[in-house]
């Protein structure tokens, strides 16, 4: 599904990204975690196309195209999705306007008709039941004055009612507590099928015991140092993410 | 100042002077005839003046600008006027600066509410209009409220009695029709102790050069409630002048919305003085584009103690426009426990585009809470991306975001018939694109 390799990328002169190499196959889930700084975030910007930064030098293939020359709404439409490590709150812009819109935009995209208008309330307060929102959330602006956790719970729902195809989610857990993580974790699981991947970064094997991932990998200074399977979190909770830096620098 | 463009108004103003309402009235003819005087010696307010710093009006003294001498209502396109003209309101239809009995409505009016032409109230009730008319806007402080004093030809008269509370909205429609015509009215609404009234002023015109100069004087009685609405929608070629001087009793309400949208150049005064525990309410929303020049100018007089004042203004300029924002809050010395906010927030979507926002806060009492705030900004980049990455194309994207700025003053108003009225005049002024009306 998405295909990265030496993938380079700088902010003005400050290289961020180091030549990253990731393969990620329908249906997997690949947990992503390192240090602050290391470039997690700059990853999922740059796989959804904001702005501000330059790639060069390497690739990255979404469904045999060059998502990198994609306009970010294309990506969206075409099943991208980034759950923000920060979301941003829209003042004046409807939850529910901005569902429609999106809905719509990607049927449109799809060569469908818009979405009808009962078929979408059915669907929307569904997703809502599923995350154990407030109805009333759908009505408030984007986010605006949400707290953290109701934050991150709306991302979720956005995406299950968009229903992406490449599920990136930065730090999705971070400012959730044990309650509101489990029933996020339950949200995403429920997204799970093999026509669907997800990335996952994340600071804590705490999330990884509700999602278990195929894959993990360790991004240090804009590399990925080390990549395993689910136990390579086990073992990172216990060593720190020292252990894989020291590790590299011996090799 | 350009007082020849002023004597040349002195000189018309002979030919017209007979037929002005109120004529027969001795108070009247004198308070013309020294507003004629202050007019003649001024001319137009020049951009010299403090309060006209950032609007110069020599583009009106280049034309001359002539009175219609009667009713001309001609050939009104009644399509046209049914998209302005509210239902179930009373309304009072001013074309060219006269009354329109055939296009307005004041059926069914409670026998003790006034609600009638200027010219009415001068035949039928002289005394009330002589005990209100330039009590709220002083002569003294520009020479478009002495020229509007001298050149009335009607307007509308309102007065709500004693504890009445009116279930409707009065509307005063104000129509131009004529190039270079010139359509001076004057309003008076009154409301008397604990009354209720909603007035809907509506300026609107057919594509010509022409001038507005409206003044209106709102007094609202002890503990009364008074909410004035303007929609200012000129036509584009349009100068338009637009006061409204209010004074408010003690407790009185007072609450005005102003959207300013129309006009080449378009600026609005609005000042109230408050008395003790008064609160007042001003929301605004300029629209730029083109080249218009949209200028408004509030002042907030705190007179006595415990009142509370709030104030946002929004502006959202495009293209080569120009927006001005003069916000004066003034605290007497002896209104202590004064509580004021005052903001104004503009939105430049060109780099041609230009505000220019001075508030003012002037405090001469110690024991109050005062506070204001400014911000001339462009899109948030990050709003954009967050949209985009939600399938929301870049000009969508800008668009909704600019339509939720300017949304949030169209949100305010309580009146369904205008609110969908305003909202299709701000959606008209920007590009629809991105704001689905069906989804909001
Ligand atoms: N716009 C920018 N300008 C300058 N430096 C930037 C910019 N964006 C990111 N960086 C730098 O790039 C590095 C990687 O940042 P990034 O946000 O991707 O880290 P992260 O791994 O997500 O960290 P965290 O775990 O704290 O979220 C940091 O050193 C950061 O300061
Ligand atoms: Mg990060």
């Amino acid at each position: 599904m998405l295909s990265i390799k030496n993938l380079h990328v700088s902010v003005g002169d400050k290289p961020i990204l180091k030549g990253i190499n990731l393969e990620i196959k329908a249906g997997e889930i690949h947990a992503i975690m390192g240090p602050n700084g290391s470039g997690k975030s700059t990853l999922s910007h740059v796989l959804s196309g904001k702005g501000g930064y330059t790639v060069t030098e390497g690739s990255a293939t979404y469904q045999g195209k060059d998502l990198l020359e994609m306009a970010p709404e294309i990506r969206a439409r075409e099943g991208v999705f980034l759950a923000f490590q920060y979301p941003v709150e829209i003042p004046g812009v409807s939850n529910i306007y901005l569902l429609k819109a999106a809905l719509n935009s990607i049927r449109k995209h799809n060569g469908q008709p818009e979405v009808d208008a009962m078929d979408f309330l059915t669907l929307v307060k569904d997703k809502v039941r599923l995350l154990e929102m407030d109805e009333k959330f759908l009505y408030r602006a984007v986010n605006e004055g949400f707290s953290g956790g109701e934050k991150k719970r709306n991302e979720i729902l956005q995406m299950a009612i968009l229903e992406p195809k490449l599920c990136i989610m930065d730090e999705t857990d971070s400012g959730l507590d044990i309650d509101a993580l489990k029933i996020v974790s339950e949200g995403v699981n429920s997204l799970r099928s093999p026509e669907r991947a997800f990335v996952m970064v994340t600071h804590y094997q705490r999330l990884l015991d509700y999602i278990k991932p195929d894959f993990v990998h360790v991004l240090a200074h804009g590399q990925i140092v080390k990549s395993g399977g689910a136990d390579l979190a086990l073992e990172l909770e216990e060593k720190g993410y020292s252990w894989v830096e020291d590790n590299q620098a011996a090799a | 100042m350009n007082t020849a463009t002023a004597s040349r108004y002195a000189a018309e103003y002979q030919t017209i002077a007979p037929v002005l309402p109120g004529q027969a009235l001795p108070w009247l003819k004198a308070l013309r005839a020294e507003a004629l005087m202050a007019f003649s010696a001024h001319g137009f307010p020049s951009p010299r003046e403090e309060e006209w710093r950032y609007t110069n009006v020599s583009g009106i003294e280049k034309k001359l600008f002539s009175p219609s001498l009667s009713l001309t209502a001609g050939d009104l396109d009644s399509e046209w006027l049914k998209s302005y003209q509210l239902e179930d309101t009373w309304s009072v239809v001013l074309v060219n600066g006269h009354f329109s009995a055939e296009l307005s409505n004041l059926t069914d009016l409670p026998s003790t509410v006034s609600v009638m032409s200027m010219a009415d109230a001068l035949v039928k009730q002289p005394d009330k209009v002589e005990k209100y008319l330039g009590t709220a806007a002083d002569q003294s402080e520009h020479s478009f409220i002495a020229f509007n004093t001298a050149w009335f030809t009607d307007g509308l008269f309102v007065h709500v009695p004693v504890k009445q509370v009116l279930n409707k909205p009065i509307q005063l429609l104000h129509i131009v029709t004529g190039s270079d015509a010139m359509a001076t009215t004057r309003n008076i609404i009154i409301a008397d102790e604990m009354a209720e009234a909603k007035v809907i002023e509506t300026f609107v015109g057919i594509d010509n050069a022409y001038l507005t100069a409206a003044v209106t004087e709102v007094f609202v009685g002890s503990n009364a409630d008074v909410t004035l609405y303007k929609m200012q929608s000129e036509s584009d070629k349009a100068y338009h002048f637009g006061g409204s001087y209010i004074k408010q009793a003690r407790d009185a309400r007072f609450t005005h919305h102003n959207f300013a949208f129309g006009g080449l150049l378009a600026r609005s005064d609005i000042h109230a003085d408050l008395d003790h525990a008064s609160e007042c309410e001003l929301n605004g929303l300029y629209l730029g584009v083109k080249r218009q020049h949209i200028d408004n100018h509030t002042r907030i007089n705190h007179l006595k103690p415990y009142a509370i004042s709030r104030e946002l203004y929004k502006g959202v300029l495009d293209d080569r426009a120009r927006g001005v924002f003069q916000g004066r809050v003034i605290v007497a010395i002896d209104a202590q426990k004064t509580d004021s906010q005052m903001n104004n927030r503009n939105l430049l979507l060109s780099d041609d585009a230009e505000v220019d926002t001075k508030p003012q806060l002037e405090i001469y009492a110690d024991d109050v809470k005062c506070g204001h705030g400014v911000t001339v900004g462009q899109l948030d980049e990050k709003s954009i991306f967050y949209l985009q990455s939600r399938c929301v194309d870049e000009e969508t994207a800008r668009n909704m975001l600019t339509f939720a700025f300017a949304n949030e003053m169209v949100d305010k108003i309580k009146i369904r018939s205008l609110h969908d009225i305003v909202l299709e005049q701000v959606l008209a002024r920007f590009p629809q694109e991105g704001v689905n009306k069906e989804w909001l």
